[in-house]
């Protein structure tokens, strides 16, 4: 049996009795308590995660602007304010998915990008090996040391606020998808469960004295299986579920996150073009009773396609699906999902099925 | 919790009662309930399906993972719990109350054989490991 890698919060996690799983190698929490409710708690009121799996990857130098408008997909020069966040996904040469990503315009020497865990240490050599070729003098480093603790909800940036004194005078005036720095601290409003709230990295050392900080102001711990549903229901793509390095970003929802427009050349960029994609992700929603899985088989009359995530929607109370399907699907359809021996109904949707405390559909 | 003791039990995590008339009481183990989490569906077997014992009959998912549940013995189905078609969260807050299936053994010495309360425990201490 292999390691499983843990957080500064481990040990925490174990004491406010999480049940824990091997998730991408990690040790991490799953469920303190009912998933159900920690879902709500988020919707409702606030709470917090652990994701310091996720790692911090910090761009420095001249010349930093110009080597993240060729290595991304979505275009860097839309961040023109210090702190403002972008979402991209990196592509490779064939166009298909190697992350994806949020980057931070801190200064024109200092872009910081966070990604996913268990593709962090392909990321990094990805960027290593495109920036020796453009970019020879940009200094790359990741940031295992940090931790980061998501806080989301709609009371999440007050109950921040009280844990962490002078935080509130550099981060009220924080617009929706930007950061600033609090001494060794980075207090982002950017988040994965279509709540408001912050997403805070943090030295190691400090995490649990923080994480116990917002405990006692009566934030509640939720598990990674609330994150999954919470960012379903927002119609927030999972790298691994959703796209991976098997399929391209058109086909999986990210379209919008593609600049294919301005004359700016990207890796992957002459591949999409001249590879339009016949799929699309959709939304459903089961019309039948079951529960809708990643990798059931959808059937439509315009040919086949897949559940990429899948899951029960505590927000609206059936199961909730994002499907990759061919292009002739239109949002009002009805498509068949087979579950075991039944061919369920399902209706095509337009997501997000769920945001800021209330249901879409 | 611990396992009640006039059950019966397979290394699949069900428990078996035996009624008055011979016929069994199937459900899953707090073990089971708290391992899935949050219960959102249950498909029981329709009553007169004849099941093999080991066989795949029925199905509960949680919030998280689906999960097959295994006839105990060979014999035929009587009856499906409905109430939990509306409330599955039963299975969570009364595990060894909400029953998923009643069925007729086939031999009433297949039920004496499984496992008692302490032999499923140390199934459930072995899977800790």
């Amino acid at each position: 049996m292999t390691t499983l890698k843990q957080t500064p919060l481990n040990a925490t996690h174990r004491a406010m009795g999480a049940k824990m799983v091997d998730f991408g190698g990690w040790d991490m929490p799953v469920n303190y308590g009912s998933q159900i409710d920690e879902h709500h708690q988020v919707r409702n009121d606030c709470g917090m995660f652990d994701v310091s799996h996720m790692r911090v990857v910090d761009m420095k130098g001249a010349g930093v602007r110009k080597f993240l408008r060729y290595l991304l997909a979505n275009n860097v020069d839309k961040l023109t304010m210090p702190g403002k966040a972008l979402y991209s996904a990196m592509l490779r040469p064939d166009g298909h998915v190697i992350d994806d990503l949020i980057v931070y315009f801190m200064t024109e020497e200092w872009f910081r990008i966070v990604v996913n865990a268990g593709t962090a240490d392909k990321d990094l050599a990805w960027m290593k090996a495109q920036a020796a070729v453009h970019a020879p003098g940009l200094d790359i480093a990741d940031h295992p040391e940090l931790a980061m603790i998501a806080v989301q909800g709609p009371h999440a940036r007050q109950k921040v606020w009280e844990a962490l004194p002078g935080s509130q005078e550099l981060s009220a005036g924080l617009v929706p998808f930007s950061a600033v720095e609090m001494g060794a601290m980075f207090i982002a409003r950017t988040g994965y469960t279509g709540e408001d709230g912050f997403e805070i990295m943090l030295p190691a050392k400090a995490a649990t004295f923080f994480w116990n900080t917002l405990a006692e102001k009566g934030v509640k711990p939720i598990g990674l299986g609330a994150r999954d549903t919470l960012r379903l229901e927002a119609g927030m793509n999972l790298y691994g579920q959703d796209m991976d390095e098997t399929v391209g970003p058109l086909e999986s929802g990210l379209g919008w996150t593609v600049d294919l427009k301005s004359e700016r050349d990207f890796i992957g960029k002459a591949a999409l073009l001249a590879n339009p994609p016949d799929k699309k992700l959709v939304g459903l929603v089961l019309l039948d009773r079951g529960v809708l899985r990643g990798h059931q088989h959808v059937k439509t009359a315009h040919g086949d396609g897949e559940i990429t995530s899948g899951s029960f929607s505590p927000t609206l109370e059936k199961s909730i699906a994002l499907a990759r399907v061919p292009n002739g699907v239109q949002i009002g359809d009805t498509v068949h999902v087979e579950i075991r021996d039944k061919s369920l109904n399902a209706k095509v949707v337009k997501y997000p099925f769920a945001r800021n405390g209330k249901g879409l559909i | 919790m611990s396992n009640p003791t006039n059950l019966k039990y397979t290394a699949s995590h069900e428990w078996v009662k035996t009624e008055a008339d011979g016929s069994i009481t199937v459900g899953i183990t707090q073990h089971a309930q708290e391992l899935l989490g949050d219960m959102v569906f249950v498909e029981a077997p329709a009553a007169g399906r004849k099941l093999k014992a080991k066989e795949e009959c029925a199905v509960v998912e949680s919030v998280k993972a689906a999960a097959d549940v295994y006839a105990p013995v060979s014999g035929t189905v009587t009856a499906a719990n409905g109430e939990l078609d509306s409330a599955p969260e039963a299975i969570n807050s009364d595990p060894y109350g909400a029953w998923i299936f009643k069925m007729k053994p086939d031999n009433a010495a297949d039920v004496a054989a499984l496992l008692d309360a302490a032999a499923y425990q140390a199934v459930v201490d072995s899977e800790a490991h």
